[in-house]
């Protein structure tokens, strides 16, 4: 085999949008172990003939392709990824025990994340609703939490080695935070009820990898209040 | 070795995933009953205070719930007759469709729960998803975990057993062995398979609550 056809043979191809969470947490896991990857951006609005290729059952983002072979579910692919590749930091740890609430709490996180997605495309009383759902549902978050760092988050130095899953999952739907608070004008975290939320997430950004994957605050902000006032626009067409 | 609870709730299909999984794999459980429609108990509440729902499995004292988690730490734990294969690309294939079995069961219990053109129109969509499930999920595998039992098939085991007794008090028929002829060998083979076969709830008293549960269903959607 020719070095040309041993690296055809580990290409790694993400397939993904940059609004998208689930992408977001794919791309993370990705950087944190230092796996060299192709990003494609797909329009949702006009999808790729590879993208419908490789995902034909749900025909979403995130696909990660490795090897030619596509593997879909943002969950299913970071195991994947931390099953393949063995640099950078272990993403679920090898306690089962352990494995087992991160897996429980990275699962919970799509809930969550429909009660924020909730409240961005609302006003009024149905805004107030989901506002309470996301107040509740981050509450018992962060208690999750507090039972997986009972000593609180560890310094940036200890952190990096020791990222999990579940930190790339909370900084996939948390990250924009501060943009969600100039669109929605609210906090939807804070570090005085959220305490282990946000020092997961100022720990996360501190790593290089990661810093220069974090969107920029102006496009992150134009692209939620585009899609709010959308939303807004379709609930009284 | 320590312990092992089951708090489950009968005939629950995601509480009959776990009993497979520890049963296939030989592990000893206490399984305690809980009346999760009318009357949680505190020890439910205390190990999962987030859903309030079963399965959750218990060991050495620390809680485990949603049964995708729970047969994950299974595997890891009691690793004879393994429920993933090793390779990477295999496991992601079988999480994958247990996700599939997650996200969609709902469209497959629908017609259960509805009566009429509402009925009608939840037969159609769990079909196409069953479609999907006989063409790209078991294919021409034997299981579709491939030769042994998997993930995947506890995933959907319910198909073998519940959709029969949904079937006899609904009239409805949403895998006929013609239209579905892999999941229909499928059916058989897994409701056969010598463990499984042990581990089924008792017909008539399925016949007997599921038609309770149809009729709040129907009263629940008047209302």
């Amino acid at each position: 085999m020719t070095l040309t056809e041993m690296a055809e043979q580990n290409k790694v191809i993400l397939y993904g949008t940059w609004t998208s969470p689930y992408v977001k947490r794919v791309e993370l896991a990705l950087k944190v172990k230092g796996i060299r990857y192709e990003y494609v951006e797909e329009d949702l609005r006009n999808k790729s003939p590879l993208l419908l290729t490789f995902n034909p059952i749900h025909k979403k983002v995130p696909v990660l392709v490795h090897n030619g072979k596509a593997i879909v579910e943002s969950l299913v692919i970071i195991e994947y990824i931390d099953e393949t590749w063995k640099t950078g930091p272990q993403l679920l740890p090898e306690d089962p025990y352990k494995r087992s609430q991160i897996r429980f709490w990275a699962s919970y996180m799509q809930q969550v994340s429909e009660a924020m997605v909730l409240v961005i495309k609302t006003i009024g009383e149905a805004q107030e609703k989901a506002i309470k759902e996301v107040s509740e549902k981050v509450k018992l978050l962060e208690a999750g939490l507090k039972g997986l760092f009972p000593d609180g988050i560890p310094s940036v130095h200890e952190y990096s080695k020791n990222v999990t899953l579940l930190d790339l999952v909370i900084l996939a739907h948390f990250g924009g935070y501060e943009a969600q608070e100039e669109v929605l004008g609210l906090k939807l975290i804070d570090s005085e009820k959220t305490p282990l939320v946000v020092s997961c997430i100022t720990a996360l950004i501190e790593i290089p990898a990661v810093k220069e994957s974090l969107n920029p605050l102006e496009k992150v902000v134009a692209f939620l209040k585009f899609f709010r006032e959308n939303a807004l626009k379709s609930a009284t067409a | 070795m320590a312990q092992v609870t089951l708090l489950g709730a009968w005939p629950s299909p995601f509480v009959y995933r776990v009993i497979w999984a520890l049963k296939l794999k030989g592990v000893d459980y206490e399984y305690v009953e809980e009346d999760i429609l009318y009357n949680k108990s505190e020890r439910l509440l205390k190990y999962n205070p987030v859903h309030k729902m079963v399965p959750v499995l218990v060991h050495a004292g620390k809680p485990i719930a949603e049964s995708a988690v729970i047969l994950e730490y299974i595997e890891e734990t009691w690793p004879q007759n393994p429920l993933l294969p090793k390779d990477p690309h295999g496991r992601a294939l079988a999480r994958f469709w247990t996700k599939f079995g997650e996200d969609k069961n709902p469209a497959l219990f629908g017609f259960l729960r509805t009566e009429g053109e509402q009925q009608v129109k939840a037969t159609k969509e769990g079909q196409e998803q069953l479609r999907i499930l006989e063409e790209q999920g078991l294919g021409d595998k034997k299981f579709f975990g491939g030769d042994e039992i998997g993930m995947a098939d506890l995933e959907f085991g319910w198909l073998a057993w519940w959709l029969e007794v949904w079937s006899e008090i609904t009239g409805v028929t949403l895998i006929e062995a013609e239209s579905f002829p892999r999941l229909h060998a499928w059916i058989q083979r897994f409701k056969e398979f010598p463990t499984i076969k042990e581990t089924l709830p008792d017909r008539s008293a399925m016949l007997t609550h599921y038609k309770d549960r149809r009729a709040t269903f129907l009263a629940l959607a008047k209302s």
